[in-house]
C-alpha cells in the first residue's frame, strides 16, 4: 500500500487519519507497525524531501536571492508548498479589525505538513507544565501528568532522535541515559553570552533538537519500541539505516534529503508505508466526520481537489491531526440534525481556547565578535537555550505574569542573504573590508513563552465565508491578557541586558508588552480549541484525545492541549499521538472500538 | 524598525519570522506596480503579473531572467554595472560586482511582479540617472567615460548623507541601489568567500570555535 490515486481508495479502512504532520504521521506510525490498516487524507500534494530539497543552493541561486515573498513568506528555498500565512482559494477570517486582536495561521498544502520546516526544537514538558492551574489557579490542568507522558516522551525520542544534555533543572525533565543523543558544540556567541548570562542567573544550556548529531542506534532501539514485533523492529531497523547525522551545513528549515532531522516524511512515513498497511491519498480535503444514527464516526467526507468532487470513505475510527484549527473546524462542520452545533460539541467547546506562544525579539551588535577567525558556524539552529529560571519568583508572585518562557539563541557566521553589507557605510574597498569585519557579529534573541487559555481567543465558523470547496471558514478571535503582554516585555528587558552584559549596546527595549509581542499565531505553535480535561462538560476530548461524544473519534494533533507550556509543543503533539494511538490498539483488542 | 530586522540575514529562521512582519505590511500598504509611472527608456516597462508562484521547483540553479523578463534598456544596464563597482571595485580579496553579474540581479530585483521589489524600482532607475546626470554636469562625460576618481568623487556626495550637492532623496536612492547592490554582491560565491562565510560545506563533526576563535573573544 502507498501512495494512491483515488481510483485505488479501498471503500474501508480500520482508521482514517486526516492530515499528515507530526500528529498525523505519529498516529499512522504506531498504528500501521500494529497491524491497522490505515487511510491517511492529506489536503496538499505529495511531497518527497528526497528529490525536492534545496540542499546546496545558496541565496544567490535563488530568484530575488531567496528573500521573502507572498508566495514563499519565508523565503524561496523554505521547504512549505502552497501556503504560509495564506492559502490560495482557502481564506480564514479575522473577528476584528484591530491589529493586536488579529489571528495568523501558518498553513502548508503538503505531505508532512509543518513538519517540513519547522525548527526541530524538542522540549519535554515538566511536571508543572501538566498541572498549571494547581500552581497558580489559571487556566486548566490536563488530566493526565508528566509521568503518564513519560514514556512517550522516552519512545519518541528514541524514535525520531533528538540531541541534548540532562542538566536537572527545573521543571525541564531529564531523559533516561542513552536515550538523547550528543549535542553539537555552542558557537563563540553562544558562549560568550553563557559566560556573561551567568552572573544575572541564567543557565546557557545545549538545546533539544530533533537532529541526528550522529547517527542512531538501530540495532538496538527498535527492539526497545516494539518488544515481541519482529516485523516492526525489521522495518524500523531499515528506516533508520536510511538516515544519515546531520553534516552541518545548511538550514533545516528547507527540510533535509538526508533525513538527519525529523519531518513526517522522512521518519514517521517511510516505516509506516513499508509495513503495507497505510494509504495514503494526497489532494483530499476533508470537510466533515461522518455518523450514523447512534451518533458513532462512520468515516470522513472530503474534496479531491484534483476533480472537485466529493467523495466519502468509511472507517471503524477516524483520528483527526489536520492541525488544532483546521481539526476544530472539520468537528464544526460536521453537522447534522442530531448535532447542528457540529460533532463532539455537547460541551460547547469546540474551537475555544486555542492558544499560540508568547513571541518577543531583541537583537544587537557584540563589539567582541567583530573581525572573528573565519570558521564554520552553520547546521542545526542556534545550539543552546535558557530555560526559564524564574519559577520560584513567579508563583510567589512578585514578576507580574504567571507563566514563564525559555530563551532561544540566533547568532553566528551564517550564509548571507538579502541585507549583507546594507547597514554598513561608505563604498569600496575600506567599505568591503568594513563589511567584514562586522559579519557575525550580531546576536538575536527569541523569547518563547507560554500562553493562558482565554475566553476571548477562539475560533468559529465565518456564517458568510466559504473556501473555494464550498467548505466554511474559521473566523478568529484573538486577545493577549496582561500576563503575556507582561511576559513579552520582561523578554525584552532581560535580552537588552543579555546584550549589555556581553559589552553590546541594546536597542531600546519595548516597554509595552503590546509592541513587543508578536501576533497570535505568528510562532506557529497553534494549539487547543479540543481541549482535553477530566469532565465532559468541561473539556471535549478526555485525557486519550477520545472524543467525549463519539468513542471512536479521536484528536491527534495538539488541539488537546489544556495548556500551552513554553516548550515547543510538536514533541508533544507526538507523545501524545503515540499514546493515543496505544489506546485505540487496546480498545480495538478488546472490541470496544 | 525592530532591532531584529537588520540583522535579519545573519539571523537562523525563528527571525525571519520578525522580517515577515515588515514585508506583509509592505504588500498590503501598496499595489504599486499599477501606478509605476513611465520612465525614459522603459515606457514599455510591462510587469508581469505572476511571481513564481507557492510550488516552485526548489532543488534548481536560477539566474535573472528565469521567472520574470528583465526591463532595463542597455544604457541604464552600463550605468549600473558602473555603480556597482564604485561600490564593489575588484580588490585582492574579490573581484568586481560587475564580473559576478550583480547589475543582473539588480534588474531581476527592480524587475520584479512583487510590492516590495517594485517599490525600489523608481529610486534605484533615479539613482542611475543622477549617477549620470552628475557626470555629465561635472565632467561633461557620461559615466563610462570617466575615471573611477570622478566617479568616486559623485558616489561621495551620497554614501555619507545629504549634503549641499545630493539632496535626502538623492542619497536614499542610493542606499536602495546600495542595499540590493550587496545582496546581490554577498550571495555569490565569490562575495560569501569575502565576507568570510565558510559553511554550507559538508562536516561529519561540527568542530565548533577554533582555539583562535575563542581567543579572539577571550574565552581561551
Amino acid at each position: 500500500m502507498p501512495i494512491i490515486a483515488l481510483n485505488q481508495l479501498q471503500p474501508s479502512y480500520d482508521v482514517i487519519v486526516v492530515g499528515s504532520g507530526a500528529g498525523g504521521g505519529q498516529s499512522a506510525y504506531t498504528l500501521t507497525m500494529n497491524g491497522v490498516k490505515v487511510l491517511m487524507l492529506e489536503a496538499g500534494r505529495n511531497y518527497d524531501p528526497i528529490t525536492e530539497t534545496a540542499m546546496f543552493q545558496t541565496k544567490g541561486n535563488a530568484p530575488l536571492r531567496g528573500v521573502e515573498t507572498p508566495d514563499k513568506p519565508f523565503g524561496f528555498h523554505d521547504a512549505t508548498v502552497d501556503g504560509g500565512w495564506t492559502v490560495p482559494g482557502e481564506p480564514y477570517t479575522q473577528a476584528s479589525d484591530d491589529p493586536d486582536q488579529e489571528f495568523k495561521w501558518w498553513r502548508p498544502r503538503m505531505l508532512g505538513g509543518r513538519t517540513n520546516h519547522w525548527g526541530r526544537i524538542s522540549l519535554r514538558n515538566g511536571p508543572y507544565d501538566f498541572k498549571p492551574y494547581s500552581r497558580d489557579g489559571l487556566g486548566f490542568d490536563w488530566p493526565i501528568d508528566y509521568a503518564d507522558v513519560a514514556p512517550y516522551y522516552d519512545k519518541v525520542e528514541m524514535l525520531v532522535g533528538v540531541y541534548g544534555s540532562n542538566e536537572g533543572l527545573e521543571n525541564t525533565p531529564n531523559s533516561p541515559e542513552g536515550i538523547l543523543l550528543p549535542p553539537p558544540k555552542a558557537r563563540v556567541g553562544e558562549l560568550l553570552a553563557k559566560k556573561h548570562a551567568a552572573p544575572m542567573g541564567l543557565s546557557v544550556i545545549p538545546i533539544h533538537r530533533a537532529i541526528l548529531s550522529v547517527r542512531q542506534d538501530a540495532d538496538n532501539i527498535p527492539a526497545k519500541l516494539h518488544p515481541g514485533n519482529q516485523r516492526a523492529q525489521q522495518i524500523l531497523a531499515e528506516a533508520m539505516r536510511a538516515r544519515a547525522a546531520c553534516f552541518w551545513a545548511t538550514d533545516c528549515g528547507r527540510g533535509c534529503s538526508i533525513k538527519a532531522n525529523y519531518q513526517s516524511t522522512t521518519v514517521h512515513l517511510p516505516p509506516a508505508l513499508a509495513t503495507g498497511n497505510l494509504d495514503i491519498l494526497p489532494n483530499a480535503m476533508a470537510r466533515e466526520v461522518t455518523v450514523d444514527q447512534n451518533g458513532k464516526a462512520t468515516g470522513v467526507s472530503f474534496v479531491d481537489k484534483t476533480t472537485g468532487k466529493e467523495v466519502s470513505v468509511k472507517g471503524r475510527v477516524v483520528v483527526l491531526a489536520a492541525s488544532s484549527a483546521e481539526s476544530a473546524r472539520i468537528l464544526l462542520n460536521s453537522q447534522s440534525a442530531r448535532f447542528p452545533k457540529g460533532l463532539s460539541n455537547s460541551s460547547g467547546l469546540v474551537g475555544k481556547y486555542i492558544m499560540d506562544t508568547v513571541g518577543a525579539n531583541f537583537g544587537g551588535h557584540i563589539p567582541a565578535l567583530e573581525n572573528l577567525p573565519v570558521h564554520n558556524e552553520e547546521g542545526a539552529g542556534g545550539h543552546v537555550y535558557i530555560p526559564w529560571w524564574l519559577y520560584k519568583e513567579q508563583v510567589a508572585g512578585k514578576l507580574g505574569f504567571a507563566r514563564g518562557y525559555h530563551i532561544e539563541f540566533a547568532s553566528g557566521r551564517r550564509m548571507p542573504a538579502m541585507g549583507a553589507g546594507a547597514g554598513t557605510k561608505g563604498y569600496g574597498s575600506k567599505y568591503k573590508e568594513e563589511v567584514r569585519r562586522f559579519y557575525g557579529s550580531s546576536m538575536g534573541f527569541a523569547g518563547r513563552g507560554e500562553m493562558i487559555p482565554n475566553e476571548d481567543s477562539f475560533c468559529e465558523l465565518d456564517p458568510n465565508v466559504k473556501d473555494k470547496w464550498g467548505i466554511p471558514v474559521l473566523r478568529f478571535h484573538w486577545k493577549w491578557s496582561e500576563h503575556e503582554l507582561r511576559q513579552a516585555a520582561h523578554m525584552q528587558r532581560t535580552f537588552a541586558e543579555i546584550i549589555q552584559a556581553m559589552g553590546g549596546t541594546p536597542g531600546k527595549p519595548s516597554v509595552s508588552g503590546t509592541h513587543a509581542i508578536k501576533k497570535g499565531g505568528e510562532v506557529i505553535h497553534e494549539v487547543g480549541g479540543t481541549i482535553m480535561g477530566a469532565h465532559r462538560n468541561k473539556s471535549v476530548l478526555n485525557q486519550h484525545n477520545q472524543s467525549w461524544d463519539v468513542p471512536n473519534l479521536f484528536v491527534n494533533d495538539g488541539g488537546g492541549f489544556a495548556s500551552n507550556a513554553d516548550k515547543n509543543p510538536t514533541l508533544t503533539i507526538m507523545a501524545l499521538a503515540w499514546r493515543a494511538s496505544d489506546f485505540i490498539l487496546e480498545e480495538m483488542r478488546k472490541g470496544n472500538l | 524598525m525592530n532591532p531584529l530586522n537588520s540583522l535579519e540575514p545573519f539571523l537562523a529562521p525563528v527571525d525571519r519570522r520578525q522580517a515577515m512582519q515588515w514585508m506583509l505590511a509592505a504588500v498590503s500598504a501598496s499595489a504599486a506596480l499599477a501606478k509605476l509611472p513611465a520612465n525614459a527608456g522603459v515606457s514599455e516597462f510591462k510587469p508581469t503579473l505572476k511571481g513564481y508562484g507557492t510550488d516552485p521547483l526548489l532543488a534548481k540553479n536560477y539566474v535573472p531572467g528565469d521567472f520574470w523578463p528583465l526591463s532595463l534598456s542597455n544604457s541604464q544596464r552600463t550605468s549600473a554595472a558602473i555603480i556597482c563597482d564604485i561600490l564593489f571595485p575588484a580588490d585582492a580579496v574579490s573581484p568586481s560586482a560587475s564580473s559576478l553579474h550583480v547589475h543582473d540581479f539588480i534588474d531581476e530585483w527592480i524587475s520584479a511582479p512583487y510590492s516590495d521589489q517594485a517599490s525600489d524600482r523608481q529610486p534605484i532607475l533615479d539613482c542611475i540617472a543622477w549617477f549620470e546626470a552628475e557626470s555629465e554636469k561635472r565632467f561633461h562625460a557620461p559615466l563610462s567615460k570617466i575615471t573611477e576618481e570622478q566617479r568616486n568623487s559623485i558616489c561621495d556626495d551620497v554614501a555619507f548623507g545629504s549634503n549641499a550637492n545630493a539632496s535626502a532623496k538623492q542619497v536614499k536612492d542610493f542606499s536602495r541601489f546600495k542595499y540590493v547592490a550587496a545582496g546581490g554582491f554577498y550571495t555569490t560565491p565569490e562575495g560569501m568567500k569575502d565576507i568570510g562565510y565558510v559553511g554550507n560545506t559538508p562536516s561529519v563533526t561540527f568542530e565548533g570555535p577554533t582555539l583562535e576563535a575563542l581567543k579572539h573573544v577571550g574565552l581561551a
